[in-house]
């Protein structure tokens, strides 16, 4: 266990000082913002496709199973990065316009 | 690779400062796009700059023609569903998109599996194991989950839930615990079957989660699932050991379930009672009681309401779900425009969770550009509720309803409600008797103040339009 902690620490620290970062940049917001918010951090974890890539890139030529599913991957993370943005800016577009009057 | 690495570094600080940015109205929007514009950096930096280690040299990735055309399809496939999506319809895009995060996750745990099965014999990768089964697990819950939220707030799928469905909840999760540990523990290659009846189970487990919960509550189940996709993409960091993922995923991981309790705040709720709570199960039964022996309700005619509103010094409109499924928001606005040129006081009172998202009022008013200082906030708008003369209900039922006070029974009994009992008359805009979202009745419409005006919410306003002007 000790090990494995000092074999990883770096990726431990990381994720300890993210849960307070994300925590303390979100803790203001008023309820009007909850749903643009929500969206536009579904959009973030999107970042998963970059595992997708990833996967995709080394499948071997002849995996067809990892040629298929990677290429499935690819496809359902950037709907997840592309249309969570636009869903998000088309929300916020909205309040943009409100501040103009 | 070092240059990959500046990109990795520059997108998690566009993923932090944009997420700080879309907290705040003045810069959400430009929030949303510089986190974008990150994303896009570490998309692309990662297809032409990641190399891996592999038979003792290093190797770029391969298989361009697929890359690129899985981001072509799908960019074109969310480009055209997110820009084609009504406003009424987002809060179910959202939801789809957030399982398709969850799928991608739970696909990527499946191509490395794969790869661990024919490249090693399962010696010290215990590690490795336990990560990509996390992806999996989490992964296909959030996916299930997800879907069947979408299908709840789209009409498609009913409430659903059986006798002991906890328990049995209960029993599926111990046994993808047990599962896995013991897969992660006794790994061999020939066990694959272990690893696919713990994608299954946690597909079913995803659905049964979800399944039984109201779907009013679906705004909560939402942003939990996107924590929970957060911390599934954060799997894939762990993986690869890279660490924009991991950023990525812990930030929305966090962000995510502090937004989820925020959300129930503002419902007066926990999430414990969101989860297990009474809206699924004991619904009906509450549902029955305390409604039958109101009597009957009264009606009130356009004209009379009419003359009503334009006689009045303050309206209070009430905006709710009805009237963004009727998209009735340029209709409203007309009327208060109308009203005001009366000299009538026109104001809106927004509940927190009016609609099916908490902020879809506001978004869809100001959409047919009502003022941002029209709309009312609950608290203000409970304030100015004894000096109204006229509140106009428009397709807004739970958070109106008085037995969240008055009802210790009732399901939403303990959700702070715009307390409109308080204003001299009450004029209900509903399509029929029918109940709202959390589906109980709702002891105001048989109040004396109350009147309905029942119809679709864009044709009554247009008509009162006719009936004020011609008054």
């Amino acid at each position: 266990m000790l090990e494995w902690i000092s074999a990883n620490q770096q990726i431990i620290y990381i994720v300890i000082l993210m849960i307070f970062v994300g925590i303390e940049v979100i803790g203001r917001v008023p309820s009007v913002l909850h749903t643009p918010l929500m969206s536009g951090a579904n959009a973030i974890h999107g970042v998963v496709i970059i595992g997708a890539i990833i996967v995709m890139g080394k499948a071997e030529s002849d995996n067809i199973l990892a040629l298929v599913l990677g290429f499935l991957a690819v496809i359902v993370g950037t709907l997840n990065v592309v249309g969570g943005f636009v869903v998000t800016d088309r929300m916020l577009e909205m309040f943009k316009k409100k501040k103009k009057n | 690779m070092s240059l990959l690495t500046l990109c990795y570094i520059i997108a998690s600080v566009t993923f932090i400062i944009g997420l700080k940015m879309l907290s705040n109205p003045a810069t959400a929007r430009n929030g949303n796009l510089i986190a974008a514009a990150g994303m896009t950096m570490a998309i692309f930096g990662t297809i032409f700059l990641y190399s891996y280690y592999e038979e003792g040299v290093d190797k770029p990735l391969g298989n361009y023609v697929w890359i690129f055309g899985g981001i072509i399809v799908g960019s074109i496939i969310g480009t055209l569903a997110a820009k084609r999506v009504k406003m009424t319809a987002m809060p179910q895009m959202v939801s789809m998109f957030n399982g398709m995060g969850g799928a991608c996750a739970a696909l990527i745990s499946m191509v490395e599996y794969d790869h661990i099965i024919h490249h090693t014999n399962g010696e010290g990768q215990t590690g490795l194991l336990i990560v990509i089964l996390l992806g999996l697990i989490i992964g296909s819950v959030s996916f299930a989950g997800s879907m069947i939220a979408w299908g709840k707030l789209d009409g498609k799928i009913k409430d659903f839930a059986f006798p002991g469905q906890h328990i049995v909840n209960i029993l599926i999760l111990l046994a993808i615990v047990g599962l896995s540990v013991y897969l992660a523990v006794n790994f061999s290659p020939d066990q694959s079957y272990i690893f696919y009846t713990i994608l299954a189970l946690s597909l079913i487990y995803g659905l049964f989660f979800v399944f039984p919960i109201g779907g009013a509550d679906m705004p909560v189940v939402i942003s939990l699932l996107n924590s929970f996709t957060g911390v599934a993409a954060a799997c894939g960091g762990f993986l690869y050991d890279n660490k924009v993922m991991l950023t990525g995923g812990i930030l929305v991981g966090a962000a995510g379930t502090l937004l989820t309790v925020l959300m129930c705040r503002a419902m007066n709720r926990s999430l414990t009672n969101v989860l297990i709570g009474s809206f699924g199960g004991g619904k009906k039964g509450v549902a029955g009681s305390g409604s039958k022996d109101q009597g009957a309700v009264k009606e009130i005619t356009l004209s009379d309401a009419a003359v009503v509103m334009s006689y009045a010094n303050k309206v209070m409109i009430v905006p709710g779900y009805g009237l963004a499924v009727a998209q009735a928001q340029h209709a409203c606005h007309e009327l208060e425009k109308l009203l005001d040129s009366k000299g009538v006081e026109v104001k809106y009172a927004i509940h927190p969770v009016a609609g099916r998202m908490p902020g879809h009022m506001n978004v869809l008013l100001a959409e047919a550009d009502v003022p941002y200082e029209k709309l009312l906030e609950m608290e203000q708008a409970n304030e100015e509720f004894p000096t109204t003369d006229v509140v106009l209900i428009l397709g807004a039922n739970d958070v109106v309803n008085p037995a969240a006070k008055s009802d210790p029974a009732s399901p939403i009994y303990g959700m702070p409600i715009l307390d409109v009992e308080q204003a001299k008359t009450v004029i209900v805009n509903k399509r029929s008797m029918k109940p709202g979202y959390a589906g109980i009745e709702n002891d105001l419409f048989f109040r004396p103040k109350t009147s309905m005006l029942f119809g679709d919410a864009k044709k009554v306003l247009q008509d009162l339009a006719t009936e004020i002007k011609s008054i």
